[in-house]
């Protein structure tokens, strides 16, 4: 999936860690969207986007409230120019797996990714591709942030939504999703509900 | 990296109506020797297609296992899901659920494992071990079933066919007529004509005679077939050089224009106190009534007793004669009471010499050394449950009394090996019910095994009343379907596996199928017998039954054709 073209770089990592990592736009408010699937660096580390903010660039200067008397929201940034550039939006990825000498592998990379790095929004048939070759929901699944459910059925239905044969995809990737939860019936129907919205 | 087209697509989302034999069913998850090994079903089978009783190969590491279907069960991975079951009104959701969270599966009692390659001496062997976890199962097919049932020849004879197969299921008459048979199965579900069956295989065998007391006059000439409303064949008339008729009931003959080889009638003097013993139930009688019977043998000797004994009249005499031989005199009154009525049956005769009554057995022990089958036909008698009772027991006396004899000579090297003989008899319950059992022939036949080479064939729809001692000697069970719980345990009891036994033989449909195990079989399995009452059966059961008997013939020539050169 090398040689991309630029367009689906979207970001930089500004903090990795083994389990997942923070990228930061290099445009305000055009974060992929929750679900989303990246890549991050050389050879690439795969991500879903679990988290998206939008905040002061400088933790110390919390932003105000400005639009008061301008009609619509548009006239607040045109009023305010120096906005766009004290506010940044960051999005946040749980690590799925890595490339390998080639190969995908469905396991945390031996180290993440690394700070700058670039970070790609995967195109819909490489998402495809990764789901077919199963495993990647496992991470997922297994993390405890509380929106992995949500985050797992919006990675779904994103990625049959775009794929060729999309009936067939979801079916299996639904299938694969439902070996994971056997044992936690009320879970799985939480997720089905959510990819089937 | 190239974009790979979808690898595992969904399976067919419709299931097949039939299952197709060597079809793959799932994989073994869990199991014991002793309970069978549990197989999850996989995605493409549903629960739906499946059948108790259908064969199973489990594909091992080092073998492959042939089973039989023996539960069918529905599993979750969750418990909740029966409390708070997914929203399958959508059928996207019925779909991933179905065959992951909710699945099918089923239980197999691995029985033989198949050689890797069947020949010459390589049959399959009986399973000591069960297949390891995650080997594939599959329906069997009809080689396998083949390979396990055998084919039809001289010493195999072909009984039926498994359900959903048309492969043969071949008994191993050898192994049937070695020991005792048991025909179950309650009323109108086909015990009659399995029993004919039975008879016809051991006639084709060649290796045993056999004596049928034939209590509705049904295998000798011609049956009846209550369902189609049409008369059957019976055995003289597929086999008519090998079969002799014997009658209690010249008329009854006559009237269905069933030839007849001889006539039986039975001295009084032949019946003994034990006969009377036995007939209590049927005569109503108090113990203490019937072992009177030995008292007036003791008096009167024995052979003369009962007709003394009838002979006398009026109450005070049976009084006087009660305090002679002190027995109770009511008990006497009613012992006279009941035993005049055996005068009404008319192939009871005066006695004519000594010994005249064993003419009848020593005419049917002559017909059977000489290869021949013995069909008794008790007609009008065998409306009368103690006229069957009294003959069936004092014949069967008689005979084994004759093979015993004969046994020994020939282990003395005086003579040569008595045929082995099959009995069959009707109503069992009556003759080898705990209470009579161990006094009547018959209990004693069970019992003793093939030592004296006599065996039974035993039909009767109450096998609960037989004692549990004689059942658990029966070589091989035949039975239709039960009902009852005590009559299935009864039947199923020393059947290694009888638990998984029980749901198949308590769901067998009411006609023509008949759960068979033991000797005769390398496993239990369920049959749909072999159509017998078409001209078309006809041919197939007596082609092959005229050139056995040709064979016999030949070797019978050729023997004595030895026997004249060794002399000369």
């Amino acid at each position: 999936m090398q040689g991309q073209a630029d367009s689906s770089r979207i970001g930089e990592v500004v903090e990795a860690a083994s389990t997942s990592f923070l990228s930061q736009c290099y445009r305000l408010y055009e974060a992929p969207p929750l679900g989303a699937l990246v890549r991050a660096g050389e050879p690439a580390v795969y991500g879903v986007v679990c988290r998206v903010v939008t905040e002061p660039l400088d933790a110390g200067r919390p932003v105000l409230a400005r639009g008061e008397n301008a009609a619509t929201e548009e006239e607040v940034f045109r009023a305010n120019p120096q906005l766009e550039r004290l506010l940044t939006s960051r999005f946040e990825s749980l690590i799925l797996g890595h490339e390998d000498n080639g190969s995908l592998r469905p396991v945390l990379p031996p180290i993440p990714p690394r700070v700058h790095a670039f970070v790609h929004l995967c195109e819909a048939g490489d998402a495809a591709y990764l789901l077919q070759r199963g495993g990647w929901l496992r991470s997922l699944l297994s993390s405890n942030i509380p929106t992995a459910d949500q985050v797992a059925g919006a990675l779904l239905r994103r990625t049959a939504e775009s794929a060729q044969d999309s009936e067939a995809l979801l079916m299996e990737s639904c299938r694969e999703l439902a070996r994971e939860l056997a044992g936690d019936l009320p879970r799985l129907n939480a997720i089905l509900k959510a990819v089937r919205q | 990296m190239d974009h790979s087209p979808v690898r595992n697509g969904p399976g067919p989302l419709e299931h097949p109506i039939l299952l197709a034999p060597g079809a793959e069913l799932g994989l073994v998850v869990d199991g014991s020797l002793t309970d069978g090994v549990e197989v999850r079903l996989n995605r493409e089978t549903s629960v739906e297609d499946l059948k108790v009783g259908t064969f199973v190969t489990i594909q091992g590491s080092r073998g492959r296992f042939f089973g039989v279907l023996t539960g069918i069960s529905l599993g979750s991975s969750d418990p909740r899901l029966k409390h708070s079951p997914p929203d399958v009104d959508d059928p996207f959701i019925a779909q991933v659920v179905a065959g992951t969270v909710a699945y099918g599966s089923i239980n197999v009692l691995p029985h033989l494992i198949m050689p890797a390659v069947l020949g010459e001496g390589e049959g399959p062997e009986a399973a000591k071990t069960i297949p390891a976890h995650f080997s594939r199962a599959h329906s069997a097919t009809e080689q396998d079933v083949a390979a396990v049932f055998g084919s039809e020849d001289r010493s195999h004879f072909w009984i039926g066919n498994p359900l959903d197969m048309e492969t043969k299921v071949c008994l191993d008459l050898d192994e049937l007529v070695k020991r005792s048979i048991g025909v179950f199965g309650k009323s109108g579900t086909g015990k009659t004509f399995l029993t004919r069956l039975l008879l016809v295989g051991i006639l084709q065998g060649g290796r045993a005679s056999s004596l049928i007391f034939d209590m509705h006059s049904e295998y000798g000439w011609s049956g009846q077939d209550a369902d189609r409303m049409v008369a059957v064949k019976g055995l003289k008339q597929l086999f008519p050089s090998r079969v002799s008729t014997f009658t209690l009931d010249r008329d009854s003959s006559v009237r269905r224009g069933s030839p007849v080889d001889e006539v039986v009638s039975i001295g009084y003097g032949e019946i003994e106190p034990e006969d009377v013993e036995l007939l209590r139930e049927t005569l109503n009688l108090s113990e203490v009534a019937a072992s009177a019977a030995f008292n007036l043998q003791q008096r009167f000797g024995p052979g003369r007793w009962l007709q003394e004994f009838l002979e006398l009249t009026g109450r005070q005499s049976l009084f006087d004669l009660a305090s002679e031989i002190q027995v109770q005199p009511h008990a006497l009154v009613s012992l006279h009471n009941r035993l005049t009525r055996l005068k009404r049956f008319g192939f009871l005769v005066e006695d004519a010499g000594p010994n005249s009554g064993s003419r009848a057995a020593n005419s049917m022990i002559e017909h059977l050394e000489r290869g021949q089958h013995v069909v008794l036909e008790f007609g009008r008698y065998g409306r009368d449950l103690t006229a069957y009772i009294l003959v069936s027991n004092l014949l069967t006396r008689r005979i084994h009394d004759r093979y015993v004899a004969l046994k020994e000579e020939a282990e003395g090297g005086k003579g040569r090996e008595p045929r082995p003989l099959v009995i069959v008899i009707e109503e069992a319950h009556k003759f080898l019910a705990p209470s009579v059992a161990s006094q009547t022939i018959f209990g004693t036949i069970a019992r003793e095994l093939r030592k004296y080479n006599v065996t039974l064939m035993v039909i009767d729809q109450r096998p609960s009343a037989i004692e549990s001692e004689v059942m658990s000697q029966l070589g091989t069970r035949l039975t239709c379907l039960l009902d009852s719980e005590r009559d299935i345990d009864a039947v199923l009891q020393g059947a290694s596996g009888s638990r998984q036994l029980r749901g198949v033989l308590a769901r067998l449909e009411p006609k023509q199928q008949a759960l068979i195990f033991g000797h005769a079989l390398p496993m239990p399995l369920v049959v749909r017998t072999r159509d017998y009452g078409s001209a078309g059966s006809y041919a197939s059961l007596g082609g092959l039954g005229e050139t056995a008997g040709q064979e016999d013939r030949e070797a019978r020539e050729r023997r004595l054709e030895r026997e004249i050169a060794d002399l000369f």
